[in-house]
């Protein structure tokens, strides 16, 4: 495999807030290859979208802060780059996509004008041609009547017409890598599925590595070739996506995939919840933060952390626990 | 083991029993669109409900599912008659409600409740959570010996999973599971029949979803209560549902048994919402048939005429596009609005 697009060294966030500094992200490392779709679930606070705004450095800040951690993409850290460098590569090598496409979009600028001030910006392409190119960016991803949308503006979109703009706009640069942070979590299902598919299918086209952030794991076998499962802040599994699904060895892994109902599976058999609550991030345990609602847990758990370590070649896990044993 | 089977044998029960709840024929909810400073008119409709008909038995659970704008959550509102309907009937437990004033409803909602989407909204944060499931004894003046009302709140608590001593705690005190189960025990504080589920589950963290799911239905087994579940996730009305209704623009457009409905879904928008949900398995989604459809849900204002799907619709024909298909009765108490399957005569 050639070198990846992008690779996360030991990245750690951390907040300040009334109940003390918390560790949002805590030593976080992986890979995104070329052309890869990679998914990265979790809950509400697993650290999943500061990972992803921790790339780009979109950390507000305070009260946030990246405190530890390297992110290198084409041989440069981008923790170490000056403010005018980052913001070169934001919306030009690195595009992100929001949820909420409304609040990305200026309300009071044009369509044709949004999609065409990347390409405006980073590539110096003159106003005239950079319309030209959005015409045809905005035609790319499915909407009808590019030519005359460009005087459009967002109130005038549907919200999957907006998640579309996004997409448009991300691809003005011809980015290597796009973030997409829960792209689809406030749209109707049969959108979720336009949208999905249409992302996917123009980075395959393209070449374009995906970072795809959800909690949905149905989206995540569809359309992921890797996935990354975070737990109060750290990365507790990984694998290829089929590998992950079929032999999941963390058991927060194993116990998600037996709590979501599936639209194919046994309806006589109940649905068995993982007990206890999502951990506080103010008050994480000692050990493992997923130790308190294990149903593996040996007393280690409870006051050392597990690395994330090999359990083959491809699949990483956090656990102590006998994987054998986890699994059933 | 022993909870798999006797859910079976409910549910075998549940077809013999004629024992209806809850009837809403031809339903009509539409909001009137008002124009102009000191005369107000009307310039619009949103026909939100639009002729909607469907039926509870008793224990049964009735999932209802659609887009965003389909008219589940209204239809809810209605049968509950927190909104007035513009038109139809809604026959709950052998009397028509839908024209019932104030006083009368008083009376029949202790046998009626609801459990909302929003576990942070709809519990007040300035009271306690033992005055929050009081309240609804309160308000039907049932909580006059206080010693039993105690008791009772105590009950309600580990009916639903937690602990008697969290009464005299705040909501912001618990989670949102824990906030949803709450809410659930103040639903079931007057004993009612039938509870109206919005979205219960859909604000909740996918951990926890699994939780308040079993939940509802260890309360159904237990109270023989009587759920109209709304969710827009097919897979949790799924697996809670003895029958589900799909509903597009204002209309039933499908409504069938759970196993029927999800292994041969008759009507085009049932099969692309069902092919739009995808499985968490990746093997099964590599074989599964992609079937997308195009577009998005028009304006409740201005629905496409004759069938409302055929803008979106890959089956669409000549008549669909002027003639606005019947729900027709199939075998098996199924029904569905389709030309398709049933072809206009003449």
């Amino acid at each position: 495999m050639s070198t990846p697009v992008l690779q996360v060294r030991g990245l750690t966030t951390r907040f300040r807030t009334d109940r003390g500094e918390l560790t949002a992200v805590d030593d976080v490392s992986f890979d995104v290859g070329r052309g890869e779709t990679v998914a990265i679930v979790g809950e509400s606070g697993s650290g999943k979208s500061v990972t992803a705004l921790s790339i780009l450095r979109l950390i507000p800040s305070p009260p946030g802060r990246i405190a530890a951690g390297e992110v290198i993409f084409e041989n440069r850290n981008l923790l170490e780059l000056d403010n005018a460098s980052i913001r070169d590569i934001r919306g030009n090598k690195i595009a992100m996509i929001f949820q909420e496409p409304m609040s990305s979009l200026n309300p009071s600028l044009t369509v044709g004008i949004q999609v065409a001030e990347p390409i405006n910006e980073h590539r110096r392409t003159p106003w005239a041609a950079a319309l030209e190119k959005a015409a045809e960016l905005i035609s790319r991803v499915r909407i009808p009547d590019a030519q005359s949308r460009l005087a459009s503006f967002p109130h005038q979109y549907s919200g999957g017409m907006r998640q579309r703009i996004m997409i448009a706009m991300s691809l003005g640069c011809a980015p290597s890598l796009i973030i997409a942070d829960e792209p689809t979590t406030a749209l109707d299902v049969t959108v979720q599925a336009q949208i999905l598919d249409l992302l996917k299918q123009i980075t395959q086209e393209s070449g374009t590595a995906l970072m795809l952030i959800t909690h949905d794991l149905g989206v995540v076998a569809r359309y992921a070739d890797r996935v990354i499962v975070m737990y109060g802040g750290r990365i507790v599994e990984t694998a290829p996506a089929r590998e992950l699904y079929k032999k999941p060895r963390h058991p927060y892994t194993v116990g998600l995939l037996t709590s979501v109902p599936r639209l194919d599976g046994d309806t006589r058999r109940r649905l068995i919840p993982i007990d206890g609550q999502p951990p506080d991030l103010a008050r994480l345990p000692a050990g493992c933060a997923f130790a308190p609602r294990c149903r593996a847990a040996v007393a280690r758990c409870h006051h050392e952390r597990p690395k994330l370590e090999p359990v083959s070649p491809t699949h990483q896990k956090a656990c102590f626990a006998d994987a054998e044993l986890v699994v059933q | 083991m022993q909870n798999s089977l006797s859910s079976e044998v409910r549910a075998d029960a549940r077809v013999s029993a004629t024992d209806e709840v809850l009837r809403v024929s031809e339903l009509k909810v539409h909001f009137p669109i008002m124009s102009g400073v000191l005369f107000k008119r009307e310039i619009a409709t949103v026909k939100a409900v639009d002729g909607v008909s469907f039926a509870l038995n008793r224990g049964e659970t009735l999932g209802l599912v659609g887009e965003s704008g389909c008219g589940k959550s209204t239809t809810g509102l209605a049968v509950l008659r927190m909104l007035t309907p513009t038109a139809g009937r809604i026959l709950f437990e052998g009397a028509d409600i839908a024209k019932h004033d104030a006083a009368a409803m008083r009376a029949v909602r202790r046998r009626m409740q609801m459990v909302y989407q929003d576990p942070y909204g709809s519990l007040n944060p300035r009271m306690t959570v033992r005055d929050i499931i009081l309240e609804p004894l309160e308000v039907h003046g049932l909580a006059d010996d206080r010693a039993a009302a105690r008791a009772r709140v105590d009950e309600l608590l580990r009916l639903v999973g937690l602990l008697p001593d969290m009464a005299d705690r705040y909501p912001h005190e618990f989670s949102g599971g824990q906030r949803q189960r709450i809410g659930i025990a103040r639903a079931l504080a007057l004993e009612p029949t039938l509870i109206v589920c919005d979205e219960p589950v859909s604000a909740l963290d996918v951990s926890i979803q699994a939780q308040v799911v079993n939940l509802f239905m260890d309360l159904q087994e237990r109270l023989g209560l009587t759920y109209l579940f709304i969710a827009h996730d097919l897979a949790v009305v799924r697996h809670i549902s003895d029958r589900i209704a799909v509903m597009y623009l204002g209309r039933i457009v499908e409504i069938a048994r759970r196993d029927e409905l999800y292994a041969r879904p008759l009507h085009p928008y049932t099969q692309a919402l069902l092919a739009a949900v995808p499985v968490a398995d990746p093997e099964v989604e590599a074989a599964r048939p992609r079937m997308i459809v195009t577009g998005e849900v028009p304006s409740a204002l201005r629905p496409p005429p004759g069938c409302r799907f055929h803008t979106r619709c890959p089956s669409a024909m000549p008549v669909c596009k002027t003639i606005d298909p019947e729900l027709t009765d199939l075998s098996n108490g199924r029904a569905v609005a389709c030309h398709l399957h049933a072809p206009v005569r003449g």
